[in-house]
């Protein structure tokens, strides 16, 4: 059995309890929202661009010590970072949790390699970056749900 | 509970071979049970034994098999008859389970005698499939489905269920225990009440026969819904009972072969009851293995079982309050063996987890009463529910793995 510090690992449970960027941004650019229908955790991401550059990502919203953390380390993550990165490291991040292979890189977001050994909990982690994802490529308010309609 | 009682509830846990396991390296301790509860040995036997034997179509072929297995299938409705003390087999209809149940009667019952601007009045406490399946019918009618509050002990406030009711009120429709929260509701004058303006009461019974004995004509419920695998019976299987007088009155709720008695293509006369409800070829070792499932906790004694399952309520929810941080919802007078709690500083997702691994298995989540958990502003909670076999001792561990989680995130 995976170790449970492996899952919980200080980063994380620090991130949760005290998560950066957690605030609503007014004059974003964009913004989507996400849910999880079956725990009830709600993300609400926001964006601001300078040209390709994201010039600030922010979150609010309520879940889980995964899921709030996984949110607070993607905006520390993708501050900064141009559109095309972001994509980049969500694919790595997707691959590291989902267990599916080569991740590249990942920084403090390695701190979620436990996840895989959780299939249950695969979606507390990605909500964020599923909901990020739909924020960058909607032009306005979108909408991301874990379960299929 | 006399002791020779005791003593054969200590003993049931043997009957049970899933318990009998390591997960994570630590013995099992399962406290699912308002979810789905385990199987004992007789019921799994029931199931090998007919599909070894005696395997066929039921009410169809006039070969031994046949026979033998519609001679089983009837004998099981004899059982869940007597189990709900009902006057007639007649009254026993097999479905799915507790939600088919629930919506068979929306949609039979509820079309037909529920018209715009009539109510159906349900409580705050209702699992999904007893309010889905009305706002259907509701929507679809132009009817209103009005709610009855609960206080915050989680007991529905009867003054306030008792003005809800009125002469547009065709049907009320309640649970008589609350699988979020354990709550026990007095159907028995909830009943009277709805009787004393002329709805008729469906009982949601799915979270009640395996811990209260139910006798469904005492308690005068129009129909009473229950689901087979949470009273130690396989899954896909349920039951409806309904007073003949109503379910004679109402239309099939689907078509098919068994419900007919003779078709032609201009015309179909449908057969008698239960038969009439019963289209298509029916869960056979299911209504076998249910049947298996209510002797064994007939044997047992579903007061012993009770008595056992209070004294691990009080036990656990003892245990619980001592930890500091441990907010418990639901504090009705009146509980089933169901405990939801809150963990300050930890989400009950992540409660879950780590409580499995410590070998610890409950529910967390909204326990598909999401109106439940925003009475309480909440989105989910960590929830214990007991069955007969479960034990102190695993209430000890529950109480450790809690205080496990309280550490993850000191
Ligand atoms: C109170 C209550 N009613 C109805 C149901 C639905 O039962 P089933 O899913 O077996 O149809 C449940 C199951 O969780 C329940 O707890």
């Amino acid at each position: 059995m995976a170790n449970l510090r492996d899952l919980y690992q200080e980063l994380i449970v620090d991130h949760s309890k005290q998560p950066r960027n957690f605030r609503v941004v007014t004059d974003a650019d964009r913004h989507a929202e996400g849910h999880n229908p079956l725990c009830g955790d709600r993300v609400t991401i926001y964006i601001k661009m300078e040209g390709e550059r994201i010039s600030d990502v922010a979150f609010r919203g309520s879940g889980c010590a995964i899921s709030t953390a996984s949110a607070s380390l993607l905006t520390e993550s993708l501050k900064g970072r141009t559109a095309t990165e972001a994509e980049n490291i969500f694919d790595n991040f997707h691959n590291l949790v989902t267990g599916a292979g080569e991740t590249g890189p990942l920084g403090k977001l390695a701190a979620f390699s436990g996840v895989c050994d959780y299939p249950t909990r695969v979606k507390c982690a990605t909500l964020a970056w599923h909901t990020f994802h739909a924020a960058l490529r909607g032009a306005q308010a979108d909408h991301v749900s874990t379960e299929k309609a | 509970m006399n002791a020779t009682q005791a003593v054969r509830v200590a003993e049931a846990r043997a009957d049970f071979p899933i318990l009998h396991q390591q997960v994570h390296g630590k013995p099992l301790v399962y406290l699912d049970n308002a979810a789905t509860t385990q199987k004992p040995k007789p019921v799994i036997d029931a199931i090998v034994s007919y599909y070894t034997a005696d395997n066929s179509n039921i009410h169809r072929g006039v070969h031994t098999l046949s026979e033998r297995a519609t001679v089983r299938y009837e004998a099981a409705r004899e059982r869940v008859r007597r189990f709900l003390h009902a006057a007639s087999e007649q009254e026993i209809i097999f479905t799915r389970g507790a939600t088919e149940s629930i919506n068979l009667v929306a949609a039979a019952y509820g079309r037909e005698n529920v018209g715009a601007g009539d109510e159906v009045l349900i409580t705050a406490l209702e699992h999904h499939s007893n309010i889905v399946p009305w706002q259907m019918l509701c929507n679809e009618k132009g009817a209103k489905l009005r709610v009855a509050p609960i206080n915050d002990a989680g007991e529905v406030v009867i003054g306030e269920f008792e003005r809800l009711l009125g002469r547009r009120t065709k049907v009320v429709a309640i649970s008589h225990v609350s699988n979020a929260l354990g709550t026990v509701n007095p159907v028995g004058p909830m009943i009277r009440a709805a009787h004393r303006v002329g709805a008729v009461a469906l009982v949601d019974g799915a979270q009640a026969v395996a811990h209260i004995p139910v006798d469904a004509p005492a308690l005068d419920a129009d129909f009473y819904a229950f689901s087979g695998h949470k009273v130690y019976g396989p899954t896909g299987i349920g039951v409806l009972y309904g007073k003949k007088r109503l379910l004679e009155a109402m239309p099939p709720y689907q078509g098919g072969g068994d419900m007919i008695r003779t078709v032609t293509f201009e015309k179909t006369t449908y057969n008698d009851l239960p038969y009439k409800f019963e289209a298509g070829t029916p869960n056979i070792s299911g209504v076998i293995g249910l049947a298996a499932a209510i002797e064994y906790l007939e044997n047992i004694g579903i007061e012993n079982a009770a008595a056992h399952e209070h004294d691990l309520l009080c036990y656990a929810t003892e245990q619980l309050r001592r930890i500091p941080g441990v907010r418990i919802l639901g504090t009705a007078a009146e509980k089933a063996g169901v405990l939801s709690f809150l963990l300050e500083g930890v989400h009950p997702h992540d409660a879950g987890t780590i409580l499995d691994s410590e070998g610890v298995a409950v529910r967390a989540g909204h326990h598909c009463a999401q109106p439940v958990m925003d009475r309480y502003g909440v989105s989910a909670t960590t929830r214990a529910s007991f069955a007969l076999y479960n034990t102190r001792e695993e209430v000890d561990a529950l109480a450790r793995a809690v205080r496990k989680a309280q550490e993850v995130f000191g």
